[in-house]
């Protein structure tokens, strides 16, 4: 199987942000916005640490 | 509040071995959700952690087999972590391929953070068995 980085970070956050929701929080609804805030955060983070390393690297 | 929830799970008719749901949670991804009803928790967490420890081995990960140094030892504990998919990992002789792609690193990491995970839901299991965590 061949995936991107990019795919590969977004399967790493949606599989890790699934758990930390389920794990962390009561409340199915809160669960779920648990869950997409660490999805945000993850890519988020990991675009913003790519820009980064790409202009440092120039 | 802790101890009325703690009564409140002994109430519930939540007897026998206490720690069974966080082994059998460790062991089978889901299954300690499963033990305790909460069916659609654990079908997410199954899905999730086998989804990302198949996903690691078809990115042609790694399955740790031994501990040269101490990034290994951990990377190995965290594989444990994944129960009896590590165990029937070993036994198929999964893993084991030599890496072609540049992304087969991430699918090492991808199994290592399956079982990281595994452990967590396994942990959550025991929490609501013993009624340290609410519902």
């Amino acid at each position: 199987m061949h995936l991107s980085h990019f795919a590969a970070v977004v399967l790493f956050a949606l599989f890790a942000s699934t758990v930390f929701g389920i794990t962390m929080r009561n409340t199915p609804q809160k669960m779920v916005r648990y869950g997409v805030y660490c999805f945000v955060l993850f890519v988020g983070a990991a675009i913003v640490l790519s820009w980064l390393m790409y202009f440092i690297a120039r | 509040m802790a101890t009325e929830q703690k009564i409140s799970a002994s109430q519930g008719g939540n007897q026998g071995f206490v720690f069974l749901p966080l082994i059998v949670g460790w062991l089978v991804p889901g299954a300690g959700h499963f033990l305790l009803k909460k069916w659609g928790r654990g079908a997410l967490l199954a899905a999730s952690i086998v989804g990302m420890f198949a996903i690691g081995l078809a990115m042609q990960g790694q399955i740790h087999t031994g501990a040269k140094d101490i990034l290994d030892l951990l990377s190995m504990a965290g594989d444990l972590g994944n129960g009896l998919l590590y165990v029937l990992g070993r036994a198929m002789g999964w893993g084991t391929t030599l890496p072609q792609e540049t992304t087969a690193d991430w699918g090492s990491r991808f199994i290592v953070v399956a079982g990281l995970l595994n452990v967590i839901a396994a942990v959550d299991a025991h929490n609501l068995r013993t009624g340290r965590k609410a519902s």
